[in-house]
């Protein structure tokens, strides 16, 4: 069990952090107070146009490896500005590892001919990562993660989310059930602008892992729900899948209905996408520079609920979350298993 | 006074370690009842006057100690349920010379001589590695998932895939049960059971393996659900037989004797034989060891693609090698050499003639070849290309899901076939006398098989495999097969050690 809340402004009106924090506040149910986390889209205006590297650093500042991760990212790009991430240690977290987040532009003339300046930066995350002690949190341009063990409003307090403001909020309350609960192991999961935050248990992990370490993605955060935000990646921006068919890939139809509409891209990419299939139980709300996707396993075995209201669109585990920010909706449904929910913002706010 | 001849045959005498017993109270010998006698088609039983009270003689069966070995037909057939096969080995004092190696040896000085031969697969007491893996199951956390009341899918494609969106995908082999029936020739076995095997495999989408010996005109109509074989003896092939198929294999072993060709004896080379192999009635069909225009990769790149040519690019392609240690480079080579897909064959794979020295002693356990195949095709990155088949020794619909955790896309299966017509697993394929009218055209015998009664039993062994691999993903929380594919995750290792588990891709049950 865990608790998930996306709030999505398709205006770009931006919001603070203290209305996502009661939201997944009040699902303290499910959570148990192993893993709780934010992240937000528009938190660094002044700066985004450049990658945001969110570095977690275990233990303190005097980890060894911080000059090694330093050293390799000024090999790699330009750092416009780094700085200690503020953090607020209370009686409920007392203390955590070194957080640090690094503005960065990749250092053009060593982006190799075949790779795109995100291939660039993917890699320099998976390098970063194999390294001792040290992960990179998040890395997409404009994007904030903040994560942490604790319950999902302890670690926004440990945090002060509420100084930071976005048009897109998405965060997770935890209840460990395969893997300890540690501070990289909370969601969200992030790759360049993408990030997941998911309820459920990924049985598929195994096969999803393999293929995805075909094309440089190192699953190394123990946890199953970082392979989601992988293949979303490579398919929707390596293979230039569109998004409803990056999410048929990972939850399809069955091919008895694939047999009987005799829809030829869906044969197709179920048979070149195999392995990439997700299963087991899950409800995600997973979130990228253009929107955000909210899409549950094809047998609906975790709650997720979609309203809207006005320009805002929320997606939770539960409806109170939203009644609780919202308590008139134009809209509020709970979406079928495998039928993805997609909101697109606005033209303008991705200008 | 003349020396005494010295007689030594009965030195190296051996009585079978099986025969049949008779209860004669149930026996109905005394109504001329002799069906056993006729069963026996390895001559094992006779008939043994005996006076009744009365004076009369009655003709009561008689076990002649020189042919049993166990097939059990005799035990099946009898009306009365009066046979018993017992076993009674040669006992040794010895500790290490015990029965088989004393056996083999006195077969060899004796009176048979030469390379001793065997029927079916490996013996021998290597560890079986299916069995020292379990499967993890959903407790609490994740819900287990009810086949009977949720879709559970289980249909494979094999074939080369694309690894990006827009690419292209080669032809494709569609399944319905990630089971297909390996090669066994005509020659090996008869036509009534190769037309059992497309029946089957037509009624439940999936395939069958023609094997090296041709694929004779009358089951032609099968061929959307047949895998045509080309070995290195090149039996019958040509191109209406390749573009007759469904997809073509290129044998270049198989599990029970690595590096070993095949003999047909010239005596089981009937008319239809002839025909469809295209090779002279009663000449001896020999297979080569190598194929004589393969000695090495860049060879079999240009037979692939000779294939692919002659069949217009419209079906998928496999190799099928025996699994040896070197099976990762190998595999790769082949997938780069253009196969779709590639069968690995353990050596435990059945056959029906292999000399018993390669039968036990050469070749890998499957598990360890598929899993090793599938790792390097992976950290290649081009795991996409080809289909991996895991063959040799599955004995059940877990061995065939243990595969596909370990890296198979799907699995043949070749005794099991046998077993579900009845055989008993004797080790008698090569002497042309099954019982059970499988490896055998003698006409007499192969009439044993009724086509339609064995077309159901393999369609019967096909559904309740699926019906267990759908109950085992279910308690996974799996349901798509996909989603198991090199899904190691998934499996525990019980009392194996680092070595076999790192091999395995696996964690120790409890980690």
């Amino acid at each position: 069990m865990c608790g998930i809340v996306g709030i999505i402004n398709t205006d770009g009106q931006l919001i603070d952090g203290s209305h996502i924090r009661e939201a997944i506040r009040i699902q303290r149910e499910r959570g148990n107070g192993l893993g709780g986390g934010f992240a937000v889209y528009g938190a660094y205006p002044e700066n985004r146009d450049k990658y945001a590297f969110h570095l977690m650093y275990e233990g303190d500042r005097s980890n060894p490896v911080i000059p090694v991760v330093e050293s390799y990212l000024e090999s790699r790009a330009h750092i416009h500005q780094s700085e200690q991430i503020p953090v607020y240690p209370n009686d409920r977290i007392p203390r955590g590892p070194y957080f640090k987040r690094y503005f960065l532009k990749p250092i053009e003339e060593y982006i190799a001919p075949e790779q795109t300046e995100e291939d660039y930066i993917v890699e320099t995350v998976m390098a970063i990562n194999r390294m001792d002690g040290a992960y990179v949190i998040s890395s997409g341009k404009n994007l904030g993660v903040f994560k942490g063990v604790g319950y999902p409003e302890d670690v926004a307090d440990y945090f002060r989310i509420e100084d930071y403001r976005g048009y897109m909020w998405i965060s997770h309350n935890r209840f460990p059930t395969n893997t300890p609960g540690w501070w990289g192991g909370a969601h969200p999961f992030t790759i360049l602008d993408k990030a997941v935050v998911h309820n459920g248990e990924i049985t598929s992990y195994g096969t999803n892992m393999r293929w995805l370490e075909m094309y440089g993605y190192y699953c190394l955060l123990k946890t199953d729900t970082e392979v989601i935000t992988y293949i979303y990646d490579k398919l929707t921006r390596r293979d230039s899948l569109p998004k409803a068919d990056a999410c048929f890939v990972m939850a399809p139809s069955l091919w008895d209905e694939i047999d009987r509409t005799k829809d030829r891209k869906k044969r197709y990419l179920r048979q070149i996408y195999g392995p990439a299939i997700v299963n087991g139980p899950f409800g995600i709300v997973l979130s990228h520079r253009g929107g955000a996707i909210v899409l549950n396993d094809r047998n609906k075995l975790r709650p997720v609920v979609c309203a809207r209201a006005g320009n805002t669109y929320y997606a939770s585990s539960e409806e109170a979350s939203i009644r609780l920010l919202s308590p008139e909706v134009d809209r509020i449904w709970s979406p079928k298993g495998g039928e993805p929910v997609i909101i697109d913002l606005a033209e303008e706010v991705l200008q | 006074m003349s020396a005494k001849t010295v007689q030594m045959k009965n030195n190296w005498k051996i009585i079978p370690a099986f025969h049949p017993e008779f209860d004669l109270d149930r026996c109905d010998y005394e109504n001329g009842c002799a069906v056993c006698v006729h069963e026996c088609s390895f001559g094992e039983i006779s008939l043994k006057p005996v006076k009744g009270a009365d004076g009369q003689v009655f003709y009561r069966p008689w076990a002649n100690m020189s042919a049993c070995n166990s097939c059990q037909r005799c035990v099946k057939m009898c009306p009365q349920n009066a046979i018993h096969i017992a076993h009674q080995p040669m006992h040794s004092s010895h500790g290490y010379w015990t029965e088989n190696p004393v056996s083999n040896i006195w077969r060899q000085a004796g009176s048979e001589g030469g390379v001793l031969l065997v029927g079916t697969g490996a013996t021998g007491p290597q560890k079986r590695y299916f069995d020292s893996m379990m499967f993890d199951a959903c407790q609490v956390t994740n819900p287990s998932i009810d086949p009977l009341r949720e879709p559970m899918e289980i249909r494979r494609y094999l074939g080369r895939k694309s690894d990006h969106y827009g690419g292209e995908v080669g032809p494709q082999l569609e399944l319905e049960v990630p089971i297909m029936f390996g090669a066994m020739s005509f020659g090996a076995v008869n036509l009534r059971v190769h037309e059992a095997e497309a029946t089957a495999t037509r009624r439940m989408g999936t395939y069958w393996n023609t094997g090296e010996g041709g694929f004779h005109e009358k089951l032609r109509h099968f061929g959307r659900n047949t895998i045509v074989q080309v070995a290195s003896g090149r039996f019958g092939v040509s191109e209406d037989y390749l573009k007759s198929a469904a997809a073509v294999e290129i044998k270049i072993g198989q599990g029970a004797k690595p590096g070993i060709g095949g003999h047909l004896p010239g005596e089981k080379v009937s008319e239809a034989i002839s025909k469809t192999r295209m090779i002279p009635e009663g000449a001896d069909a020999l297979s080569p060891a190598p194929h004589h225009d393969i000695y090495s990769i860049e060879d079999l790149r240009q037979l692939i693609f000779a294939i692919k040519e002659s069949t217009d690019y419209h079906l998928p392609v496999s190799v099928k090698i025996s699994a040896v240690n070197n099976v990762a480079p190998i595999v790769s080579g082949i997938a780069r050499a253009g196969a779709d897909i590639i069968a690995i064959d353990g050596f435990r794979g059945g056959t029906g003639a292999t000399p018993l020295q390669i039968r036990q002693n050469t070749g890998i356990p499957v598990e360890l070849a598929i899993s090793a195949a599938d790792r390097r095709l992976t950290e290649e990155g081009i795991r996409n290309r080809v289909s991996l088949v895991a063959s040799g020794g599955i004995q059940n619909s877990s061995d065939v899901l243990k595969a596909i955790c370990l890296g198979a896309d799907a699995v043949y299966v070749g005794t099991p076939v046998l077993i579900a017509l009845g055989c008993g697993a004797c080790q008698r394929c090569f002497t042309g006398k099954c019982p059970y009218g499988i490896t055998t055209n003698r006409p007499g015998l192969a009439e044993r098989i009724n086509v339609e009664e064995a077309a159901q039993a393999l369609t019967n062994l096909l559904h309740a495999w699926a019906e267990e691999i759908k109950e085992l993903m279910g308690s996974m929380g799996i349901s798509a097969i996909e989603a198991l594919r090199g899904n190691r995750d998934r499996l525990r290792g019980v009392g194996l050690n680092e070595e076999e588990l790192k091999i395995l891709g696996i964690k120790h049950a409890g980690a």
